[in-house]
């Protein structure tokens, strides 16, 4: 179990490089022909095949009607932002691509919504640019088609039905009732559509967000803490919905303060503090890197198995209760070595730092600078 | 964990949509319609402008028919005027639904939903501009003519009611239902610069009886000289009958109305434009 460790590493990160590969196939799909990538990477549907719909639709779509994206992905180059004398966000780069679930993590107050509405062309970059499938967020001449967001759940009018809400939005770019819909149905409105949106409980709440974020079928899809206050169910629901449309070969950036979370989720991520990037990685490579293994072992005769796997790399603390740990090996090799001495072993275990541990740590610098300022 | 066990919530996958999507002006006029029909706000300013014009009207005519006029008052005595007279009172109405339609969205955040939507932004302000008034129009002149009618058969049993043939009176009626359509895009206007209901209903007020109240004030002709291109000075000139000599011609004060409006909405839109929400 504990000797497979490597081993499970090893795989994984095949399973990564596998991961990118789709990536790329799904970009070059993308770039050449939206549709068609959209097809073959989302519904098994036939090409051409009309979705069922309640508005009794004419034809389906004739492909060069559509605007074509160049390639459907988030790409950040030197941005900065800048309110009075704050900096929120301040020279970040980086790229989200399509096909996975990228996490986007900071303590509060660490730029990510500020990113997100310059993402959305809400906010103005001070200076730096951001690209969304290739072009300014606000030159799309299809806009929900390229970029579906959410950031504040509920910014609804209280008075207002969600079926109507999510129909001035359709309307606005011309998408038909029956798609409006079809999104209540799959956010799971339906029996309270015609509400007042402002009656919503959070968790409703960040359904009809991520409804009015899915109308247009958008390639990139941007949710600010879709997650946050949330039951068990509801964020189940929204992990595997997210899962579903980087499925679809979709980008698909989400933020979050709790490491937890997003590890759950998401498989590349983008970590910021204090407005900077602080990480730029995929979600195995960073806990790899950032919480490294460690091997606790008590055994007969300690100072002999320190002596023996003295070697350069590894390192050997020792506890209070007497325990030895070691890292810069495996606990497969802890074992073999003392099992070749004669030596007894005890307790031998393998530790990692948790998740919310690594983040902490790299991220405790950005916060200490905020609270002393 | 796998993604197919973990969203039994969803009782149905999101099929794709490939329709093609465009954002156009017609198309974002019929989203803010669909806004504005399911806005409870709307109807209450509405209907609050259509009671205070027939109410009010109506009323001041049956105060004017108890005492009316003699002698000199009779000359300047102007029936269709003070069947009319509620409109100064819908005024405020129609500038605080053009305030609330914008400001309503700044409030809750759903600009920013409208703004994803419609990236260019101003679709947005001309389609509230023109569904404003058009909505007030619409309310508002059928009101009018209810006013005038109601004001005058209670003005006839003293015989000083004045039917609508006569030269300027069906101006004046069909101008107070279009000097309401302008405030409401003043108030719209306001609405849009300052992003504030409480700020925005405040600088209409100021506008609308402030800046005449503190015009009074001016030493001799120079009050008259200011009032006349005042919003409600000069708008107001559409609504009456009697020429008043210190006054703008009425078609050319409801022109220095609707240019208040129009540059409010210009140097909103500047605003809205660029710049972050």
């Amino acid at each position: 179990m504990v000797a497979r460790q490597t081993d499970l590493d090893h795989s994984e990160l095949t399973m990564a490089a596998n991961r990118l590969d789709a990536v790329r196939f799904a970009e070059v799909m993308r770039s050449t022909y939206k549709d068609i990538s959209r097809i073959s990477i989302g519904q098994s549907c036939a090409a051409g095949a009309d979705f069922p719909t309640k508005a009794g639709l004419r034809t389906p779509a004739t492909p060069e009607r559509r605007a074509v994206s160049v390639i459907a992905m988030i790409e950040i180059h030197e941005l900065t932002k800048t309110y009075g004398s704050t900096t929120a966000v301040s020279n970040l780069t980086f790229t989200v691509r399509p096909g996975v679930v990228t996490g986007f993590l900071g303590p509060n107050g660490a730029g990510k919504t500020t990113t997100m509405r310059m993402i959305l062309g809400l906010d103005e970059p001070t200076s730096g640019s951001v690209l969304v499938n290739g072009r300014p967020p606000r030159s799309h001449a299809a806009p929900l088609q390229e970029i579906g967001g959410m950031l504040d759940p509920r910014a609804v009018h209280p008075s207002r039905s969600a079926y109507h809400h999510l129909l001035a939005i359709a309307q606005t770019s011309g998408i038909r009732k029956g798609r409006v819909d079809q999104v209540i149905d799959a956010v799971g409105l339906r029996s309270v559509a015609i509400r007042r949106a402002g009656k919503f409980s959070l968790g409703m709440s960040q359904r009809l967000g991520i409804a009015a974020a899915l109308l247009g079928d958008p390639a990139t899809v941007v949710l600010d803490e879709p997650v946050n206050g949330l039951d068990v169910e509801g964020i189940r629901w929204i992990r595997g919905m997210l899962q579903d449309l980087a499925a679809e070969g979709k980008t698909v950036f989400v933020s979050s303060h709790l490491m937890s979370e997003v590890a759950q989720t998401a498989t590349q991520l983008i970590v910021i503090g204090r407005g900077q990037l602080i990480a730029d990685t995929s979600m195995d490579e960073f806990m790899a890197a950032a919480a490294p293994i460690s091997v606790r072992v008590r055994s007969s005769d300690q100072d002999a198995l320190a002596r023996m796997l003295r070697a350069p790399g590894v390192t050997v603390t020792q506890a209070a209760d007497g325990a030895l740990t070691f890292s810069g090996v495996s606990a497969g090799q802890v074992g073999a070595v003392a099992g070749a001495a004669g030596i007894t072993v005890l307790e031998l275990a393998t530790e990692q730092a948790s998740l919310e541990d690594v983040f902490v740590r790299l991220t405790q610098n950005a916060v200490e600078y905020r609270a002393g300022t | 964990m796998t993604p197919s066990t973990t969203h039994t919530a969803v009782p149905g996958a999101l099929p794709p949509y490939r329709l093609p999507q465009r954002v156009t002006q017609l198309r974002v006029i019929r989203a803010e319609w669909t806004k504005l029909r399911t806005q409870p706000s709307a109807y209450w300013a509405l209907l609050t402008s259509v009671i205070l014009v027939v109410g009010f009207g109506i009323g001041y005519s049956l105060l004017r028919v108890a005492r009316p006029p003699h002698g000199a008052a009779m000359a300047s005595f102007d029936p269709a005027a003070i069947s009319l007279s509620g409109v100064q009172l819908a005024q405020i109405a129609a500038g605080v639904l053009g305030v609330l339609l914008v400001t309503s969205e700044y409030a809750t955040g759903l600009i920013r939903t409208t703004f994803v939507a419609v990236p260019r932004r101003l679709p947005m302000l001309w389609a509230k501009a023109a569904l404003l008034a058009a909505a007030i129009t619409a309310v508002s002149l059928p009101a009018a003519f209810a006013a005038f009618a109601g004001g005058q058969s209670i003005l006839s049993r003293q015989d000083l009611s004045v039917p609508l043939s006569h030269p300027g009176v069906a101006r004046a009626v069909i101008g107070s239902a279009l000097y309401l359509a302008a405030v409401g895009l003043v108030g719209l206007g306001l609405g849009a610069l300052i992003r504030n209901a409480a700020g925005g209903i405040s600088a209409l007020f100021g506008l609308l009886y402030g800046l005449p109240l503190a015009a009074g004030f001016l030493p001799g002709s120079l009050a008259a000289d200011v009032t006349r291109y005042l919003p409600t000075g000069a708008g107001q000139t559409v609504t009456t009958v009697q020429p008043d000599s210190t006054m703008l011609h009425p078609w050319s004060g409801f022109g220095v109305l609707c240019a208040y409006a129009a540059v409010l909405l210009a140097v909103s839109a500047a605003r809205m434009r660029r710049g972050d929400v």
